[in-house]
């Protein structure tokens, strides 16, 4: 069997000088702090990615033994390949249509982090973070998913919600924090919470969601249910102890949920060696559990589509949890309050050897003949001119700090189920307060 | 029908009790932890629970109090009512963000889409030379936080219609067991012998369902000269040390720490004028600050003396000098005599 690691990693033990030394001749410890390839002002070259053809890795047995698929850990699946055919035994088969919606999805995504990411800018709203180049891991998995299996996303999967056709209206609506919000502005943009569209209240602190995914998929399975979980994470939180304590209950429970690692390279500012990267893959992490791994190309939507089809079909027969790497790459900052240029390469994303999932994907349907490169650029500006239109409706109910927000009150509600007397003393004090800023009539305001 | 005859239960089988009447009831209600299947837990307050009700409702866990917490919050979100056992309220901290952060918060942050209704029971408490890492009070801590109620029974009838009451809350609770009286009260004459609890009141338990309203404390000894704001273990404490020195104090066993039963608190304190707050817990920043607090605020002009707090001292918890750390009668007969004096 072929557990062979990429050449990027062997090479790492080269460098870290891993000979022998005799007792007597003991060359002093150093500390090893990683450090990535490419800095500010360096060109990036990916020359040391392997991208293996499509099928080198084969589509194992759904029900095959985690053991007996090691290799997929370390490999990469992709379907999609340069002559942008869908190919190889990974290929899901879809039909145009379904393909169509896939890309649609995608590119509806992308023009709300656009206008949404702008409306940050103009100082509508404190904050945003896109998912620029990372959207077929949260559109292309939700499709692979039935709509009432839960997910338990982390912050950069809004397309989750977009797949699910959550109203684009209300997801604007969080972010301006209005009177319209259905969290009554209670959260930071973006950390949305819809439980009627399998959508777990973001937390906002990294990774907690791993073992409530499992909580979750251990109850549906002493329950009898068919509905399983997914859970997502990025390859930086990857190192809060919440994600091994989550894949240890997975294994011990063979619990329905499916983990994944949106590998996209950066955590803010610390790339993915500070997660372990330069030592091994993330979707390796499974293997010492004893579950399945799979590493799959994240910018080929199919590829994608095919490993979270594989994953719930397994779970969904008593097969237990996978752990999927997205290879992915962030193409632009962790939200609007970073810069990237500060400290990463410039066109870092422009080099990247996966390329950009959404252009792959419309490639790919170009070449089949169920799109073309005008109807592409005529879906651009018609969901361009869509989501403005929504955000014009979103403001009539309000944007952050300009007054139209859920009553004051509404801050004292659902700490409890039942507002204890301290929170109601609370309340009316806060009440008085506001008397005092705004004057007597402030409720009229 | 006739009511059912109360029989005599020490505090870990009032605590089964209630478990198993709660299994029996509702479905949703799933029990796990750390030895709790099929051993039945290091303290045996899930004693014969697995064998009867099954193993998906009963099951043991890995050593993992984050994971445990937060496998809970996901059973909870699922639409269950899971109790987990942490064995030792010294463990909680690997749970700690996953109690603070999303069990406490996950009401609030989703407006009601989803809630937690989740009871974390936990042993506290010393006095069984448990040394620093099975003798914490960690109470405080989480009535700091917002989102938690924070339950500690005194007597086995009040841990088993408290504990029942707390499964049926639909808001997270942390449920402190004092184990140093599971099997009877201590006076904390800790040389003479152990008293079981068949002799106690609080020992005669129902063996059917029934509950206690979370948020009301008990005036477990009425009085006029002072008022005692205590709970747990300490109940029984300062009950022996007042009968020994013959004080005609009010003892308030508080019962749900949060939220507090202030109406309680404020009619004691303005009716005797002195007020004695007293934990086994730290003394600095500890729950007993926040009722000074809370005491100075709302009976400021019916005090005669200043709050006095009686509590351990703030060092970890030692093992050979166990004695001497805890808050026994002779550290309550010298504030006794302080707070009368003034």
């Amino acid at each position: 069997m072929d557990n062979k690691l990429p050449e990027s990693f062997s090479q790492l033990w080269a460098e870290m000088d891993m000979e022998q030394s005799t007792k007597d001749n003991l060359s002093p410890l150093h500390l090893h702090i990683p450090e990535p390839k490419f800095r500010p002002g360096d060109v990036a070259d990916f020359g040391d990615i392997i991208v293996p053809a499509v099928d080198a890795y084969p589509r194992p047995d759904e029900h095959a033994m985690p053991a007996d698929i090691h290799r997929l850990a370390y490999g990469l699946v992709r379907v999609l390949g340069d002559d942008h055919q869908a190919m190889g035994s990974w290929n899901p088969g879809l039909d145009n249509a379904t393909l169509q919606v896939m890309l649609r999805k995608m590119l509806l995504l992308r023009a709300f982090d656009d206008r949404m990411f702008r409306a940050q800018r103009q100082g509508k709203t404190s904050f945003y973070m896109k998912s620029f180049g990372e959207e077929a891991t949260s559109v292309a998995t939700t499709m692979a998913l039935d709509f009432d299996d839960m997910c338990f996303p982390s912050y950069r999967q809004q397309g989750i919600l977009i797949t699910r056709d959550y109203p684009l209206v209300d997801m604007m609506n969080q972010i301006y924090s209005n009177r319209g919000d259905r969290l009554k502005g209670r959260q930071l943009p973006i950390m949305y919470s819809a439980k009627d569209y399998g959508f777990f209240s973001i937390s906002g602190n990294l990774t907690t969601q791993y073992p409530q995914a499992v909580g979750w998929a251990m109850a549906s399975a002493s329950r009898g249910d068919t509905r399983i979980s997914a859970v997502w994470c990025g390859d930086g939180s990857t190192a809060e102890g919440d994600f091994h304590n989550a894949l240890t209950f997975a294994a011990v429970y063979n619990a329905p949920v499916i983990f994944q690692v949106v590998n996209n390279q950066w955590a803010i500012s610390s790339f993915s060696g500070f997660a372990g990267s330069e030592r091994t893959t993330f979707a390796a992490r499974a293997i010492g559990y004893g579950i399945a791994g799979l590493r799959v190309d994240g910018n080929d939507a199919l590829a994608v589509y095919a490993a979270m089809q594989w994953a719930a079909n397994r779970a969904r027969n008593n097969g237990g949890p996978t752990l999927i790497e997205y290879f992915t790459y962030r193409g632009e900052g962790h939200s609007t309050s970073d810069d990237p240029s500060a400290y990463r390469a410039a066109e870092e994303y422009a080099l990247w050897p996966l390329g950009d999932p959404v252009t792959r994907l419309k490639d790919h349907l170009v070449t089949i003949g169920a799109w073309s490169d005008a109807q592409h650029d005529a879906l651009i500006i018609e969901l361009s001119e869509y989501v403005k239109t929504i955000q014009k409706e979103a403001e009539q109910n309000g944007i952050l700090g300009h007054g139209l927000h859920h009553p004051f009150e509404t801050m004292f509600e659902d700490v409890f189920e039942e507002m204890p007397w301290h929170l109601k003393e609370q309340c009316a004090q806060m009440l008085e307060e506001q008397q005092d800023k705004f004057g007597p009539d402030w409720e009229a305001r | 029908m006739s009511a059912p005859v109360p029989k005599t239960m020490n505090m870990i089988e009032a605590i089964n009790s209630a478990l198993d009447i709660m299994l029996a009831k509702d479905p949703d209600v799933v029990i796990m932890g750390e030895d709790v299947g099929y051993f039945g837990g290091v303290f045996r307050a899930t004693a014969g629970l697995q064998a009867k009700h099954g193993k998906t409702r009963v099951f043991d866990t890995p050593i993992s109090e984050c994971g445990i917490i937060g496998v809970g919050v996901g059973m909870a979100a699922y639409g269950l009512r899971p109790v987990p056992e942490i064995q030792f309220a010294d463990y909680i901290y690997p749970g700690l963000d996953q109690l603070v952060s999303e069990a406490a918060r996950l009401r609030y942050r989703s407006a009601n889409d989803f809630i937690c209704p989740m009871t974390v029971r936990s042993p506290f408490g010393g006095g069984i030379f448990g040394g620093q890492t099975h003798s914490q009070s960690p109470e405080s801590l989480f009535t700091h936080v917002c989102g938690i109620k924070t339950v500690i029974p005194a007597t086995p009838y009040d841990a088993k219609g408290l504990l029942i009451a707390a499964i049926e809350d639909n808001d997270p609770v942390v449920f402190f067991e004092p184990k140093r009286i599971y099997n009877g009260p201590f006076s904390g004459y800790y040389d003479r012998p152990v008293e079981p609890w068949s002799k106690h009141e609080g020992s005669a338990v129902p063996k059917d369902y029934y509950r206690i309203e979370l948020g009301k404390a008990a005036v477990v000894r009425e009085g006029a000269a002072v008022t005692v704001l205590t709970y747990g273990t300490m109940v029984h404490v300062v009950k022996a040390v007042v009968s020994e020195h013959g004080i005609d104090a009010e003892i308030i066993d508080l019962r749900t720490l949060l939220p507090l039963d202030i109406e309680a608190i404020e009619a004691s304190v303005k009716k005797t004028g002195r007020c004695m707050v007293v934990h086994e817990a730290t003394r600095t920043s500890g729950f007993g600050a926040e009722l000074a607090a809370q005491v100075q605020e709302r009976c400021f002009y019916h005090l005669e003396a200043p709050v006095e707090r009686v509590t351990g001292f703030d060092t970890p918890y030692p093992h050979s000098l166990e004695w001497a750390y805890f808050p026994g009668p002779v550290r309550l007969a010298r504030a006794f005599d302080k707070i009368m004096k003034d």
